[in-house]
């Protein structure tokens, strides 16, 4: 055949009929095999969450384990007013089930920016989120012991992506009882320690300053600690303040759920 | 077209002539893309902490190397010479997005461990090398058995070092689906009040390239063709 292969024509040619091809597989194989990973994902999150409660679960007895301990889930807007709770059975397809609300995307798309810009402040995140309607998922537990525990997810930025985690609040909604976090590109070393015990450990039984400017603070390498605060991670100075970070800004949110009045109805 | 016909069968009759043989031969001893050409060193060295991911990175590696190697040898006489770079990049991406969507979708767990390196298949040197060695000019029937080679040839590497590594560092082997297999009753750990102690040295990245350094003294002790004159 007669068709010069290196014409500009052909070779535009091929590239179009090439990314029709490939772009049509890639697109079947990512639809295809979406709902597993959406499952294996829901799967994660409730590791993840009893992980934060100290329960131990894995992939096979994830949603069992957390029908157990996981007795209600909740949805609270920015104010702190609750939105909608349920005690019904996880479906990760419902959108309206609390445990779907997407913090991580949330954080991404809007929270992010405006945090960045509010530096801080409280009252200015509120005002430059207000018109989002965004929702925050809480969720309620009870331990072997009787214990009502509250489980919230935080995101925020670590030096390289970001960060994520769940903390757990005993029933004064202030006393940690256990932190979990996790990380997509920190330093291996550094600021990825955040994920290990050692960290997360330091945790256990601190207090929220519930009447002072900060609820919680992340200190820089050796700094004395007291009851309101852990000390961070030498080396790795700014995935400890994104810690630090996402839990005062997002622990605030749900102080107002706690002292809201919704909750003392309850 | 007819002449592609008459080239098939003969190529079918040869398949696994001598010359053949050596395409499937060769990578694991006298040309290993690992330790005689030291390509795709990186992630040999990054994921051998446990057999169950050098595992699954094997078979990962396997298939993008027997579907590149495959699909770009049947397209070599239409590519476009001055796009044939992107062409490979393309094909060899696409695949190593399938596979890690698979993975996720299958091996959730093993998935997560293996983390950035099934994306950085693309960049791996084999991959790459042989495309554009021996993919892009030959037939799909050598091609595919020169993937065979190189991908077990990159594998029994990296399952060598894993099990070296996961033994010692380790006290245990771990294969996909069946989770890790302790050898010793925990009551001889130090730990728990025995005698042993796990040598955490082993799980460093360091020792994989103690390992794999190992290797190729005793491939070279053994095989003295290997060793370059200065």
């Amino acid at each position: 055949m007669a068709i010069d292969k290196n014409s500009t024509g052909y070779t535009f040619l091929f590239s179009i009929a090439m990314v029709v091809v490939v772009g049509t597989a890639l697109a079947f194989t990512a639809l295809s095999l979406k709902d597993r990973q959406d499952a294996n994902a829901a799967d994660k999150k409730m590791i993840d969450i009893l992980g934060a409660i100290g329960v131990k679960a894995d992939r096979s007895n994830a949603s069992e384990i957390f029908a157990e301990y996981v007795v209600e889930r909740i949805a609270i807007d920015l104010e702190g007013q609750q939105v909608s709770s349920t005690k019904e059975p996880v479906n990760p397809k419902d959108k309206t089930d609390p445990f779907s609300i997407d913090v991580k995307k949330d954080y991404r798309s809007s929270v992010k920016s405006a945090a960045k810009s509010a530096d801080g402040d409280d009252a200015a995140l509120m005002a430059a989120l207000a018109d989002e309607g965004l929702t925050f998922p809480l969720f309620q537990c009870v331990t072997d012991a009787d214990q009502n525990l509250y489980v919230i997810p935080v995101v925020g930025s670590g030096l390289w992506g970001p960060i994520w985690g769940y903390v757990a609040l005993e029933d004064d909604m202030k006393t940690i009882f256990g932190a979990k976090f996790d990380h997509k590109t920190e330093t291996p070393g550094l600021g990825a320690e955040i994920r290990e015990s050692f960290f997360t450990e330091k945790f256990k039984g601190k207090q929220l300053d519930v009447e002072g400017a900060t609820l919680f603070s992340v200190l820089k390498g050796g700094a004395p600690t007291d009851e309101y605060s852990v000390d961070g991670i030498t080396g790795g100075t700014i995935t400890s303040k994104g810690v630090d970070e996402m839990m005062n800004r997002t622990l605030k949110v749900y102080l107002r759920y706690f002292q809201s009045e919704t909750r003392a109805q309850r | 077209m007819s002449t592609e016909t008459v080239a098939s069968t003969t190529k079918k009759e040869s398949l696994f002539s001598k010359k053949n043989r050596r395409l499937l031969v060769d990578p694991l001893d006298d040309s290993n893309p690992i330790t005689v050409q030291v390509l795709g060193i990186c992630s040999a060295l990054a994921i051998t902490v446990q057999l169950q991911q050098a595992v699954i990175m094997s078979l990962s590696v396997l298939f993008v190397m027997i579907g590149g190697n495959v699909i770009v040898s049947l397209l070599r006489n239409m590519i476009p010479d001055r796009i044939r770079i992107i062409v490979q990049l393309v094909v060899v991406a696409s695949l190593v997005i399938i596979v890690d969507q698979v993975l996720k979708a299958f091996q959730p767990d093993i998935s997560e461990k293996l983390s950035v390196f099934v994306g950085l298949i693309i960049t791996n040197c084999i991959i790459m090398g042989r495309l554009e060695a021996f993919a892009l000019a030959n037939k799909p029937g050598p091609s595919f058995l020169d993937a065979i080679g190189n991908a077990m040839g990159y594998a029994w590497i990296l399952l060598a070092v894993s099990v070296v590594r996961e033994v010692f560092g380790s006290g245990a082997i771990s294969l996909p689906g069946m989770g890790q297999i302790k050898f010793l009753p925990s009551s001889w750990f130090m730990s728990e009040g025995g005698f042993y102690e796990n040598n955490n040295l082993m799980i460093l990245p360091p020792m994989a390239l103690i390992t794999v350094g190992i290797i190729i003294w005793i491939q070279r002790s053994r095989n003295q063709a290997l060793i370059e004159e200065n």
